[in-house]
């Protein structure tokens, strides 16, 4: 490091999944005397949290968000960003299309770090020497079948306007020298020649860290990746017969068990206390089934019954996952958005009334 | 009692969005502000306090009523407005 360069402290964003790998990229970073701070993006496809909030079962589990816990780790800044709304058009047109399930890695790493670009481009121009001089990520070549081969290196920094202000600290021996490393900015030598999804070299490195406490590798933080998960998004479009989605129809495929007994509808029903009251909050935008002769679950009706039969036949449906599937009838509501309802009374399906391929995921 | 000026509704929202949205509200208030916060995520009674840690905020009381939980914080030196 040159006399010049050792005057201005260098700054950095990162891209922090909450998982080991961003975690690393970081502290390799800081190591070098660079100042780090941190940016995570919610999509809203991001596994963290949801589901532990809702599921009663996973009530014992500590409940963190796992980027929040890694800056605390690190002692980084964080900035969590919500790009809901603009992740869409990522998720229903990825130019270099999807990995094998829904996810759209490639593109969904190249909007990511271009998000970052954009937050560096504008710190530069507004904060000046506090501004940010690069990014990291964890990224390592041959990680992910998807968006991390030697191949896609290239096109991320290109296709996200970053070029050579894209630095990976974990495997950036591998690949050409970024600006960071040509500045002398940080000391390319000291960075590392990671390859391949053997994990062993991250966990060496975790350790000479005394990093003993992590979440689960990349790639298990987004439900595109999920093979349910994404079976339940393709049927939500076919059945809408478009494919868009909002916030809430995303956050409804991670909840509950999905039927579709008709094309027309899909029942939503509840499986313990915790989806119950999760799902009760959109009683009011879509018409919901209760059992009233005994306790039981909530269902939504995502879609139109088009006969008075398909309303009983969800309505045992429901009543097959309930306390009364035993009896020959049960009591149910079914109440509109509006709150207008109707009680139903039937014989809860038996399970040969509910076959396996109405399972949506 | 704490005096509390200012308070945000997260209700129904799931993390990470009450704390986007605490970031978002505290970056348009002054330091020495109180916000409160209210989320039915009980994720929150973690992950609110965390990220007061890491910015630099002070958490004056966090409690649980029903399925409610509330954070109050006092805004730190710095908003965490970015530019």
């Amino acid at each position: 490091m040159t006399q010049a360069t050792q005057s201005i402290q260098r700054r950095a964003v990162a891209l922090v999944s909450g998982g080991l790998d961003s975690m690393l990229a970081v502290k390799v970073m800081q190591e070098q005397g660079i100042e780090v701070e941190g940016v995570n993006f919610f999509t809203g496809f991001c596994v963290e949290g949801h589901t532990h909030a809702i599921r009663k079962k996973d009530k014992d589990k500590e409940k963190r968000n796992n980027a929040l816990w890694v800056a605390e780790q690190l002692g980084i800044k964080m900035h969590i960003i919500d790009i809901s709304e603009e992740y869409k058009d990522v998720v229903l047109n990825p130019k270099h299309g999807y990995g094998a399930n829904l996810n759209p890695c490639l593109d969904c790493k190249i909007f990511m770090v271009n998000q970052a670009t954009l937050m560096i481009n504008k710190a530069r121009e507004f904060a000046g020497d506090r501004g940010f001089d690069f990014i990291i990520t964890g990224e390592v070549i041959g990680q992910r079948p998807k968006s991390q081969r030697k191949e896609t290196m290239p096109i991320i920094s290109q296709e996200s306007g970053a070029d050579d202000r894209l630095l990976r600290p974990l495997c950036a021996k591998n690949l050409p020298a970024t600006l960071p490393e040509r500045e002398g900015w940080v000391d390319r030598e000291a960075l590392y020649d990671f390859s391949g999804r053997n994990r062993k070299p991250q966990m060496a490195l975790a350790k000479k860290f005394g990093l003993d406490d992590f979440a689960q590798p990349a790639g298990g933080c987004c439900f595109l990746t999920d093979e349910s998960y994404s079976n339940k998004l393709a049927d939500l479009w076919k059945a809408r017969n478009e494919r868009r989605y909002e916030l809430d129809d995303i956050m409804l495929l991670k909840v509950g068990r999905h039927l579709r007994p008709q094309p027309n509808y899909k029942l939503i029903i509840s499986r313990e206390e915790g989806e119950n009251r999760f799902l009760e909050g959109y009683r009011y935008q879509f018409t919901s089934i209760t059992t009233v002769s005994c306790p039981g679950p909530l269902a939504l009706v995502d879609g139109t019954f088009e006969s008075d039969d398909e309303l009983k036949q969800a309505a045992a449906v429901v009543a097959r996952y309930s306390k009364g599937r035993v009896l020959d009838e049960v009591t149910l509501e079914v109440r509109q958005p509006d709150g207008v309802a109707r009680q139903v009374t039937v014989k809860p399906a038996l399970p040969e009334d509910v076959p396996l391929s109405w399972n949506v995921g | 009692m704490t005096e509390v000026i200012h308070e945000l509704d997260t209700r129904r929202l799931l993390c990470p969005m009450p704390v986007i949205k605490t970031q978002n509200k505290v970056r348009t208030l002054a330091t020495g502000d109180c916000l409160r916060v209210i989320s039915t995520d009980p994720g929150s009674l973690n992950d609110i306090p965390a990220w007061c840690r890491i910015n630099g905020h002070d958490v004056l009381e966090t409690g649980e009523a029903g399925n409610e939980v509330f954070v109050i914080l006092r805004v730190g030196e710095d908003n965490g407005a970015l530019f």
